[in-house]
């Protein structure tokens, strides 16, 4: 087995299009991984939050646009509050999302969807909440 | 004591429980909240792109209001509280954001953050306190085994809710313990219940909501308590829900029957 140390390449535009909507520095995660250990939302996860950052590292963001992971992401801070590093990957999941539902036609959030979500009972505030997946 | 009230879209409609039974204690406590002039939706989730400026808009015309009047501004909902704090956060150490705010609404004098936002657990906690809350009990919960469910948008980001520790908060086991509840402790109480998840990602939910009730339960609970709709919401989505084992309402809830103050029912 070779192993290689790899140095990030920050300077793509996507990479600094994230970077500047989430004020996020990507190079202070030292992939400890405690960001995962206490995600709550893993198991909707097709890429963990420690390899989140790892790829934006590695420049791979369009993996990362088309995962599942960044719409199973809670926004619960629980990674940042945790993170030795004071890296926040709730707000680099929002990036992430934005730079998918910014595109115009992208919305992830389905309108036609909402009048049944209110017969369910549903609170306006997961209703408004559930806005963040739709473009403002 | 006046204090500025922002109740938020659910607390009109279907968390009239929440708001009701807040308001009807607040009185009995001596406490007057007046619910702000034409109050904005704060858009339930606090912008996290940095180059948001519009969804931060109606938090800081809240914000304003509050301050004109001189008074605290205080939320009920977890989430408009997560919104208005970190808006005003913003306001007061981002140079840019509030540079941008400011030139929009056109202020008789521009705005820095100057107000302070209060939930109303810290109202009872910090203004009230909790002994002098103890002498009004009126119906004691003794013997009632209630667990404290927190969420996440009252403790994190810790820096700037400035709430409680977020990994070991108290302030609900205090104030269950103020009502004479006997309350119960498990680990599941800051984790999330899935959050807005529950539009499109219910799988993800049902676990999430599954290992908190499932904790609960384990450890003897009987009721648990919390401040968010939404968490309310979901956990009673779980399919380990069930009203004759755990019960699940709003702390003010309680607080209005350990006061015996009258609640409308629906
Ligand atoms: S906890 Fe922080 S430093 Fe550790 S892997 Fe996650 S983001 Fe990186
Ligand atoms: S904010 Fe998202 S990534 Fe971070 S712990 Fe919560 S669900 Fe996981």
């Amino acid at each position: 087995m070779s192993r290689e140390k790899i140095t990030p390449d920050i300077t793509q535009k996507e990479t600094v299009k994230i970077s500047e909507i989430s004020e996020e520095n990507i190079l202070d995660c030292l992939q400890c991984s405690k960001c995962t250990a206490g995600c709550p939302a893993i198991h909707g996860m097709d890429i963990l939050p420690h390899q989140v950052i790892r790829l934006l590292q590695l420049g791979q963001v369009d993996k990362l646009l088309n995962s599942e992971t960044i719409w199973s992401c809670a926004s619960c801070f629980t990674c940042a509050s945790r993170c030795p590093r004071d890296v926040d990957i709730s707000k680099l999941m929002e990036a992430l999302r934005l730079m998918v539902i910014r595109v115009k036609g992208s919305n992830k959030l389905k309108v036609e969807k909402i009048p049944k979500l209110l017969q369910k009972n549903m609170p306006q505030q997961g209703i408004v909440s559930g806005f963040r997946k739709y473009v403002k | 004591m006046n204090y500025s009230y922002y109740p938020g879209c659910t607390l009109k409609t279907k968390a009239r429980d929440l708001e009701e039974s807040a308001l009807n204690s607040a009185q009995a406590l001596g406490v007057n909240l007046v619910e702000q002039e034409e109050w904005q939706c704060c858009g339930a989730v606090y912008p996290l792109a940095s180059d948001e400026i519009a969804t931060k808009l109606s938090s800081v015309r809240s914000l304003v209001a509050a301050h004109e009047k001189g008074e605290k501004l205080v939320t009920l909902c977890s989430a408009c509280h997560q919104v208005i704090k970190r808006v005003n956060h913003d306001m007061k150490t981002k140079e840019d954001i509030r540079d941008k705010v400011n030139n929009y609404l056109q202020l008789k004098e521009d705005y820095q953050g100057e107000s302070k936002v209060i939930h109303y657990l810290e109202l009872l906690r910090d203004d009230i306190g909790f002994e002098a809350l103890a002498k009004k009990v009126k119906v004691s919960l003794e013997g009632r085994k209630i667990a404290a469910y927190y969420g996440c948008l009252l403790l994190r980001p810790k820096e700037i809710m400035e709430f409680d520790d977020p990994e070991r908060p108290t302030v609900l086991e205090d104030f269950l313990e103020c009502l004479g509840a006997n309350v119960i402790n498990y680990p599941y109480k800051t984790e999330c219940c899935g959050g807005y998840l529950s539009i499109d990602k219910e799988k993800v939910v049902q676990k999430m909501v599954n290992n908190i009730i499932s904790s609960a339960l384990e450890q003897g609970a009987k009721e648990i308590v919390t401040a968010c709709p939404l968490c309310k919401y979901n956990l009673e989505n779980s399919s380990l829900y069930n009203k004759e084992d755990i019960s699940i309402s709003y702390f003010t809830e309680l607080l209005a029957e350990a006061l015996d103050v009258d609640v409308k029912e629906d």
